[in-house]
Formats: structure tokens, sequence, C-alpha cells
């Protein structure tokens, strides 16, 4: 199994180490030190490019299950009709239904931005969990058959696609909470809050505590936004890679592999739809915090 | 955990995604089931109108249906009486063409007695004369005897 990876990779060949260490390396493309373009081999590489580069596979699959999801969507809303829904319809707007409501649970502000946000990051996150249920080897194995070397086909556990979300809300949460409240507004709530006291010079004392408490706060929203996500697919692929390694050591170690999968595979349903939600409901509460003026 | 250009990629593709939803997939299903809804409680309160004037109808045959009922027991008293007032007057009318016939016949029977009397009264004066002349034997002048024969019819 591990033999097509030497090919390509050229260290660590056969063996577990080396088969993992394959299995978490994006498809990087960037700019070597030595002033050539390419395909990162190994984590050195990848360093060493920095911040200039990017990861192909990651890009690949996002956009691709963010396509699926919009087409998906966008056909069943050129088709909707008011009279008896089709199948499709049918299914899309039972996710729409849900999504609306939790929207409208969650967020008591009046923006017609969230509904929309709160359906494409569910939706979109929720795919991009469903790769994980791929069997790890498949696409990768085919990949390398016509000569890519790294595929990491699951997105969500990049957490440079898990903080682009996070940071793309955290800029929405910034831009309504100045929109809403002011910049003075915006800026009495990271400094009179949470310690407020009635005298006015211990009311100004407490200013640069208050800030730092309600600083650390909120760069803390979007970190743990996307760690979280990020955390839970990353920890997930892991043990699918882990599993996967069984299938090389022994005949009865692989059918008790393949059952672990199965296992694992089922419960981790539940961690891809959990953390689709968790992520969309967050995002529904923060922009809702954002919208809220000053108790 | 490599932080690179990808971060930034995603961010547009997010963004992208976010406008087509907001723009071409959003509001379409909302109208669909803003429509949906309107349609559905159009429906209810046709449906409940159509009760109530089911109702109502019911209401309104039941009265006209004792209306009816009402007009036949009038009719039909009517009839009744009507019959009453017939059989009385047709009574009435034989009561007193019977009394008519009666008195007619009277009247004739009367007068044709008269008639008869009168006709046996010159009999029997004739029959008188007759006898008296048969036993007066031609004694009698019947000139000289007119005047006791009328006073004798006359008696008669």
């Amino acid at each position: 199994m591990t033999s097509e990876h030497g090919a390509s990779t050229g260290h660590d060949v056969l063996t577990a180490s080396g088969y993992i260490k394959h299995h978490l390396q994006n498809l990087t493309y960037g700019k070597f030190p030595d002033g050539s373009w390419g395909i990162a081999h190994g984590v050195e590489d990848v360093n060493q490019m920095g911040f200039w580069s990017i990861n192909l596979d990651t890009m690949f699959f996002s956009i691709a299950l963010g396509l699926l999801f919009i087409f998906i969507f966008w056909f069943a809303a050129r088709q909707a009709t008011a009279g008896v829904p089709g199948k499709l319809q049918n299914f899309v707007e039972w996710i729409f239904d849900f999504i609306d409501s939790m929207v409208s649970d969650g967020f008591s502000g009046r923006n017609n931005l969230v509904g929309p946000i709160a359906l494409t990051l569910f939706i979109w996150i929720l795919l991009q969990n469903l790769m994980d249920l791929i069997p790890v080897d498949w696409v990768p194995k085919l990949a390398q058959i016509i000569g890519i070397p790294y595929l990491k086909i699951v997105p969500s556990t990049d957490p440079n696609a898990t903080f682009g979300l996070s940071l793309s809300v955290f800029a929405l949460v910034l831009f309504y909470s100045i929109k809403v409240k002011g910049i003075g507004g915006f800026a009495s709530e990271l400094s009179m809050q949470p310690f407020s006291p009635k005298n006015v010079i211990l009311k100004i004392l407490f200013i640069p505590i208050n800030f730092l408490l309600e600083f650390v706060n909120l760069v803390a929203k979007p970190v743990s936004h996307s760690l979280r996500l990020f955390g839970n697919l990353y920890a997930g692929e892991m043990i699918f890679i882990l599993i996967a390694l069984m299938y090389s050591a022994h005949f009865s170690l692989g059918i008790f592999g393949g059952f672990l999968q199965l296992g694992w595979a089922i419960f981790h349903i539940l961690i891809v739809l959990l953390q689709a939600f968790i992520f969309m409901v967050l995002t529904i509460v923060y922009l809702d915090m954002a919208h809220q003026e000053l108790h | 955990m490599n932080i690179n250009l990808t971060l930034i990629g995603q961010s547009i593709s997010f963004v992208f995604f976010v406008w087509f939803c907001l723009k071409f997939i959003w509001p379409p299903i909302v109208n669909a089931l803003e429509q949906r809804r309107k349609k559905i409680a159009d429906g209810l309160a046709a449906g409940e109108k159509g009760h109530h004037e089911l109702e109502l109808a019911q209401k309104k045959a039941v009265e006209l249906i004792r209306e009816g009922k009402e007009k036949a027991a009038e009719i039909i008293s009517h009839a009744q009486k009507r019959h009453d007032e017939i059989v009385e007057e047709a009574k009435e009318n034989a009561h007193t063409e019977g009394n008519r016939i009666l008195a007619s016949a009277r009247s004739e029977i009367d007068q044709e007695r008269l008639q008869v009397k009168e006709e046996l009264r010159q009999q029997v004066a004739l029959l008188a004369i007759a006898g008296a002349e048969q036993i007066l034997m031609r004694e009698v002048d019947k000139k000289a005897h007119k005047e006791a024969l009328e006073k004798i019819s006359a008696g008669l």
C-alpha cells in the first residue's frame, strides 16, 4: 500500500509514520527557496514556502463542493413553485425551513444576509465534512495514478479552510458591530464591561482591564470557532488513517479494522452533522451579538 | 498547520457562495414558501366560508320546508272550509228547491182539485137536474126553474 507513496515522496517509505504523514500532506503549490515554483514535497517544503502558497486540493474540493451546493439549491430554487413541490424541492425546503427556524430563533435583529450565510455555511461545511466518510485511500490513490502526489480530500481538515470561514464571519461581526452600535458604542462595549463601577475614577481605571478581557474574548471567538471544526474533523480523519493502517498489518487485524472503520464512520456521521450545525449556530449567535445594542 | 493563501481563497469563495445564495437561492424559496402559505391560508378560508355557507343553506332549507308545510296545511284547511261551505250551500239549495217543488206541486194539486170539484159540481148539478127531471117527469120548466137550479148547484 505504501510502496506507491515512495515513488512520489521519496522519504519515509514503507513505514507507518510515512503513510500518516503522506495522508496529512496537502497538495501545496508555491515558490521554493531556490526561486522555482512547484508542488511541495513534505512539511519542510511547505514551511519554506510560507504564506505565499496555496493548497490546491483544499481549494479544489471546497470550491467543487460549494458549486455542488449552489447548483443543487439553485436548480431547486429556480423551479420552486407554490404548488405541490417535487422531491428535490421538498428536500431543499426542508433544509430551508430548518435553517430559517434556527435563524429566527437565534437572531433577533433584522438582516437578510444572515439566512443565506447560515444556509451556505451549514451545507457547505456539511458537504466538506462528509468527504471524511469516503475511505481515506480511495481518492488519493486514484490521484496518484493520474500523477498527483498528495491529496487531502476533506477541506475542513485544513485550518486554512476553517479559518477562512471563521475570519470571514469575524469580519462581518466587526462590520455589523460598528454599523449597528457605532464606533463609540463598539469601543464602549469593549471597555466598559464587565466591570462598570459607579465611581468615575474607578471607571476610568477599569477601562484597560475591561478592554483586555473583552479583547481576548473577541479574538477568541473566530479562533475557537474555526479550531473547533478543524480539530474535530482532523481528529476524525486521523482515526480513519490509523484504522486504515491496520489493513496493511495482518489479515485478521485488517478485518477487525474494517469493523472499526464502519463503527467510526457511523459515529462520525454524528460529528460531521454536529460540527456543521455548531459552526452555523455560532455564526448566527455571533452575528446576533453584533446586532445587539448595549444593555 | 500552515496558514497560507488558501485562507484568502477560502474567504473569497465563501463570499461568492453567500452572495450567490443571497441572490439566486434564498429569494425564490422564500417566495415559493410565502406563496404556498398564502395559498393554504386562502384554501382554509375558502373551506371555512364554504362550511359556513353550507350551514346557512341548511338553515334556509329547513326554513323553506317549514314554510311549505305551513302553506300546505293552510291550503288544506282552506280547502276543507270551502268544501264544508259548498256542501252546506248545496244542502241549502236542495232544501229550498225541494220546498219550491213541493209548493208548486201543492198548488197544482189544489188547482186540479178545484177544477175537479167544479167539474163534479156541474156534473152533480146536471145529474140532479136529470134526476129531478126523471122524478118530476116533464113537469119541470127549465126556464121557470132555472133560478132554483142554479141556487142548488151553487149550494153544492
